[in-house]
């Protein structure tokens, strides 16, 4: 016999879990006991987000399952804007939530909220276990969904009695099956057929590449696939990493704050092979104006999105690396667009991303020399805002995984504690948090978890005493009102040091190189809090509801 | 937009149903009626779910619907030979003498069945496609509809063809 909660560790370890995040309460004691001698790390964050956020940063780094672990009621329903987060970036994650006893389910009983109807909409799947024998069970099952066809996040809910019962174990059948789930993986033979005379023929090819790449771990196919056919790639910002920076058919970016020259090509490519990607507004802009002129062919795990917001002439549901891998089988080589890639280097040549260079302090600056420092290495993940598309714009990507940000969700305080969890994933890479005062500010409580367990992230806060990104908006959008969104300044330093976490203020471009360096060479967490110029602004943009190609604050045409 | 009926076959498993309707509200489709219950397979339910949209609405439905891990099974059978019914209880104010007798006449006409009889009311059970049922209400409502509940359609393949788990 044993009780509900070692059933739990020892599904966990089954899974390969080592690390989980979370905070105790009333109703999980008896899986803290549990814990409290298991070889699984726990680490104690200071807010339960925080726990999903690392949980999530954790998956993004590793390509693994995170967990985290959260009490009833106000536990679990804190964890909520970070399953959302994972969820509108197809995250693999496993949420376990403490719950009430099940004879007071529904009772309105102490800590009890029905957080397995909360989250519905915004996870992949969920249990809300009632019969311990179960639990061994939906272990595997959360985590099989978690993981396989397009990730997403799970989650179990475990009534106190369902951890202290105690049972006989029932021994699981392998493996997993649910008549209900069977993702496509293997691309239709007919339909990558079609796809390939497609691109045989195409004139003016471009890869508009995303998330999905990055997930099926297909960035070698992919950049195959671009060098073996000379097709110009485009990343969206959660594609970043699946083709290094500075080769030579990257675009960089597209969309709302892409380069100018992705955009163009998309606005003028005959053909568009999108891969993992889900046509989002953000990248659309105004979706009948996207690629016009192309034939487009969508690959994607998920049969949903394909067709969802743009018709799509050749749609092939299946895994992003078993079709990339399914095309490179079929095909040796393409090619033979002279004019194409000529026309495109001309775009990147007249039409590179730029800023004011004046000796004032730039966020711009601030992360191209991060980039420099770490050569494009480390895992470097943001908040949500400018700091987030600076970053995506300057910072010089090479890996795939090294890049991580709350793309679909734009969750505000998602970076510092993702950070976290990234460390715990690949612990030997240095990890920066790129944030601004507004998003840090956010999860600021975990300075307490960074400096108790020594985590060695780096904050590098681009400080403009605003909330820079909506007040970007009103000062282009709303005749400069800026209502609410100007923040008195804060001694980020002081804050830390409180925390007992090394701090740096910068002010000049001059310090910027000497204090990333000391950053990265001080053992364990350090905050920079750069003073930056202050109504500095993400160019170019594309105005809401604007073709990608009509851009401003780019370069004239 | 038109009307699409959609068989549906889901894990008979609590919470199953708060997960179809919890995905109409959020993605913002239109269901018309949905009827559930137990079917032949002893673990799982079948669902007639008729849902207004155009094509590319009811195609992302169906496409939703799927990626429910308890969703087994979804067909669209608007376009199939189908046999669909619908059942309605409607009460119907009726006194004792020449209404009473008019109301169990229109009942007559509609082969509904007198299933209660009351001092001042009658309830009238009918079984039909929605259009009949509409007819009837119409015909009834001169007299005074006290109460009315209707099932929702459900729909069966004709012949042999069966909308089974495929896996």
């Amino acid at each position: 016999m044993k009780s509900g909660a070692k059933i739990l560790i020892e599904g966990l370890q089954r899974e390969g879990v080592e690390t989980i995040f979370g905070y105790p309460g009333g109703v999980v004691l008896p899986i803290y006991d549990e814990l409290y001698n298991a070889p699984i790390r726990h680490i104690l964050v200071r807010h339960e987000q925080a726990a999903a956020h690392a949980a999530d940063g954790f998956a993004r780094a590793s390509g693994r399952v995170g967990v985290c672990l959260a009490t009833s009621g106000p536990g679990a329903c804190n964890l909520v804007t970070g399953i959302a987060t994972a969820y509108m970036d197809s995250v693999p994650i496993v949420a376990l939530t403490g719950q009430v006893p099940t004879n007071l389910l529904g009772n309105d009983a102490f800590q009890e909220a029905d957080i397995s109807g909360i989250t519905l909409p915004i996870t992949k799947h969920s249990y809300l276990v009632k019969d311990t024998r179960d639990l061994s069970r939906v272990i595997r099952e959360a985590f099989f969904v978690a993981r396989t066809g397009r990730p997403g996040p799970v989650l179990i809910d475990l009534p106190k009695d369902i951890s202290t019962n105690q049972v006989e174990d029932v021994p699981l059948k392998d493996p997993v099956f649910l008549r209900g789930y069977q993702p496509t993986l293997k691309g239709h033979t007919r339909q990558i057929e079609k796809a390939l005379s497609l691109l045989a023929t195409a004139e003016r090819p471009v890869i508009y590449a995303g998330g999905g790449i990055i997930a099926s771990n297909a960035s070698g196919e992919l950049v195959e696939l671009a060098e073996r056919f000379m097709i110009p790639v485009t990343t969206t910002l959660m594609g970043i990493g699946c083709i290094p920076c500075d080769h030579p058919l990257n675009l960089g970016m597209l969309g709302m704050h892409g380069t100018e020259y992705a955009n163009f090509a998309i606005t003028e490519c005959d053909l568009l092979l999108a891969i993992g990607v889900r046509f989002d507004d953000r990248v659309t802009g105004k979706v009948s104006t996207f690629a016009p002129h192309a034939k487009i062919i969508h690959i994607d795990v998920d049969p949903a999105e394909i067709g969802k917001n743009k018709p799509i002439d050749v749609p092939i549901v299946g895994d992003a690396r078993a079709v990339l891998q399914a095309m490179l089988q079929k095909i040796e080589k393409g090619g033979g667009r002279e004019n194409w890639l000529e026309k495109i280097r001309m775009w990147k040549k007249k039409h590179p991303l730029k800023y004011e260079e004046d000796g004032k302090l730039r966020p711009q600056f601030i992360i191209q020399e991060l980039s420099n420092l770490l050569k494009g290495e480390g895992i470097i993940v943001s908040e949500v805002g400018q700091n987030q598309m600076w970053t995506a714009q300057y910072y010089c990507f090479r890996r795939p995984r090294s890049w991580l940000t709350s793309g679909g969700l734009g969750t505000m305080g998602y970076g510092f504690p993702a950070s976290m969890g990234a460390h715990f994933a690949r612990p030997d890479e240095v990890v920066f948090d790129i944030a601004g005062d507004g998003s840090f500010q956010m999860n600021i409580q975990e300075l307490g978890t960074v400096s108790h367990y020594k985590i060695p992230v780096k904050v590098a806060i681009l400080n403009n005493m605003f909330l820079g990104m909506v007040r970007q908006w009103q000062e282009l959008f709303y005749d400069r009102r800026y209502s609410f969104t100007e923040l008195p300044p804060v001694d980020f330093v002081k804050i830390a040091a409180a925390y007992g976490v090394d701090g740096m203020r910068v002010d000049s471009p001059d310090g910027v190189r000497e204090a990333l360096k000391t950053a990265i060479e001080t053992e364990g967490p350090f905050v920079l809090d750069f003073r930056i110029e202050r109504e500095e602004n993400v160019f170019p943009m594309v105005p809401a509801g604007a073709a990608i190609n009509e851009m401003i604050g780019g370069h004239p045409r | 937009m038109k009307p699409h009926t959609l068989s549906v076959l889901v894990e008979n498993r609590p919470g199953v149903l708060s997960r179809v309707s919890g995905l109409f509200t959020r993605r913002g489709f239109n269901i018309e009626s949905l009827a559930v219950g137990t079917c032949e397979e002893p673990d799982m339910s079948r669902m007639t779910i008729v849902v207004v949209g155009d094509d590319a609405q009811v195609e992302q439905v169906i496409k939703q619907l799927n990626k429910l891990i308890d969703v087994v099974k979804v067909s669209d059978i608007t376009e199939m030979e189908t046999v669909d019914r619908e059942l309605a209880l409607i009460k119907v104010s009726a006194e004792a003498g020449s209404t009473r007798a008019e109301v169990m006449q229109v009942a007559d006409i509609f082969r509904a069945q007198i299933v209660d009889v009351g001092a001042k009311t009658v309830v009238l059970e009918v079984t039909g496609g929605s259009t009949k049922i509409d007819a009837l209400e119409g015909l009834l409502r001169q007299y005074g509809i006290k109460e009315l509940v209707r099932t929702g359609k459900i729909s069966v393949l004709r012949g042999s063809k069966t909308v089974k788990s495929s896996k």
